[in-house]
């Protein structure tokens, strides 16, 4: 008979990394706070999880590779999310064109600026460019620009917390008062988490943030290599 | 089981438009585009899609965890550069929220003065 290793095999890590999150849903649903996020308990309690049972980062990401499959049909279906929200925008499609245009170009231009002073290497600077786009499409971004996908995925995750706790305040100590402003600056900023504060502030900001994730997703993955095509 | 072939068929000739396009921008955002349009135009009803797109969406939290149990393995680098990471992370963020709530907040009031 061969040698069978269970906890090395690929149900087991699935059975790992779904319980993980599960586990990360029910504390989530019972505090309702960001730093309870089902994601990052579910990151703390798997790491640690791993590391004692002797799983190595290549044998997990295999185990796990059916559920990061998922992915790109996700990023699909934002398409039907996009076109749900889209009506909220009514007269608002120029001015809210422009603004997450200026805005996804600003974002990987500030990283870029951020990087070139506080000297990064490149293979970071690229990873953290689609820090403000919603997590499936900087996963994309950053596999197809050959950058690093968990400091995508930690930093993507910390500005969509940073932006939810701190932006409210920051647009109104800024003069930011109007729905459709606030709803949209969120979302563009802070993708799925700052939707999540937005959706507190308003139902419409809530809607035209979540709007916002999908227009600047679409944006930023134009943007990004366009970008690293002149600067390289 | 219609939507899973809906999506699976969009995603698959938005990867042919990534490749014919040199593969710049990934397949699945010209999905994304696609899905959007189909429904706009009436292409696909909503509700052959609905339930699926529903259940993608509610559980993508789940689908980064892989990526971000990858933290383990990149944890050197990170640690190395954490100064930079967090500059990037507080400041760029601010300053895309500034960007783009004052852009609309702007024009808004020039709309009202007219």
């Amino acid at each position: 008979m061969k040698d069978f290793d269970l906890i090395q095999s690929e149900p087991f890590i699935l059975l790992l990394t779904i319980g993980a999150y599960y586990l990360g849903t029910i504390i989530h649903r019972r505090f309702n706070h960001p730093l309870t996020n089902p994601l990052l308990i579910a990151i703390s309690t798997l790491i640690p999880l791993l590391l004692a049972l002797d799983i190595d980062y290549p044998t997990y990401e295999k185990g796990s590779h059916a559920i990061s499959l998922l992915l790109s049909p996700t990023v699909v279906a934002l398409g039907y999310a996009l076109h749900m929200q889209i009506r909220h925008l009514k007269g608002n499609v120029k001015r809210v064109l422009l603004a997450i245009t200026a805005g996804s170009i600003v974002s990987v231009l500030s990283v870029v600026a951020v990087c070139f002073v506080m000297d990064t290497p490149h293979l970071l600077m690229v990873s953290m460019e689609p820090k403000s786009v919603t997590m499936p499409i900087a996963l994309g971004i950053t596999e197809r620009m050959g950058g690093l996908a968990p400091l995508t995925a930690i930093t993507v995750f910390t500005c969509g917390i940073f932006g939810n706790i701190v932006g409210p305040w920051f647009l109104k100590s800024i003069g930011v008062t109007s729905p459709i402003a606030q709803g949209l600056a969120l979302g563009a900023a802070s993708h799925g988490v700052g939707t999540a504060r937005a959706m507190q502030l308003g139902q419409l900001q809530g809607a035209i943030a979540g709007m916002a994730i999908g227009l600047m997703g679409v944006w930023t993955a134009v943007v990004v290599p366009l970008v690293e095509y002149f600067i390289s | 089981m219609k939507g899973i072939l809906i999506i699976l068929g969009i995603l698959s000739l938005g990867e042919l438009i990534s490749w014919l396009t040199g593969g710049f921008v990934p397949g699945n955002i010209f999905g994304m585009v696609i899905m959007f349009l189909a429904l706009q135009s009436k292409l696909i009803k909503e509700d052959s899609v609905s339930s699926v797109c529903t259940i993608l969406t509610k559980n993508m939290a789940l689908m980064f965890l892989p990526a971000g149990v990858g933290l383990m393995a990149a944890y050197e680098l990170i640690a190395e550069n954490w100064i930079s990471i967090v500059l990037n992370i507080t400041v760029t963020t601010l300053i895309v929220m500034a960007v783009v709530g004052l852009i609309v907040e702007k024009h808004k009031k020039e709309d009202n003065k007219q």
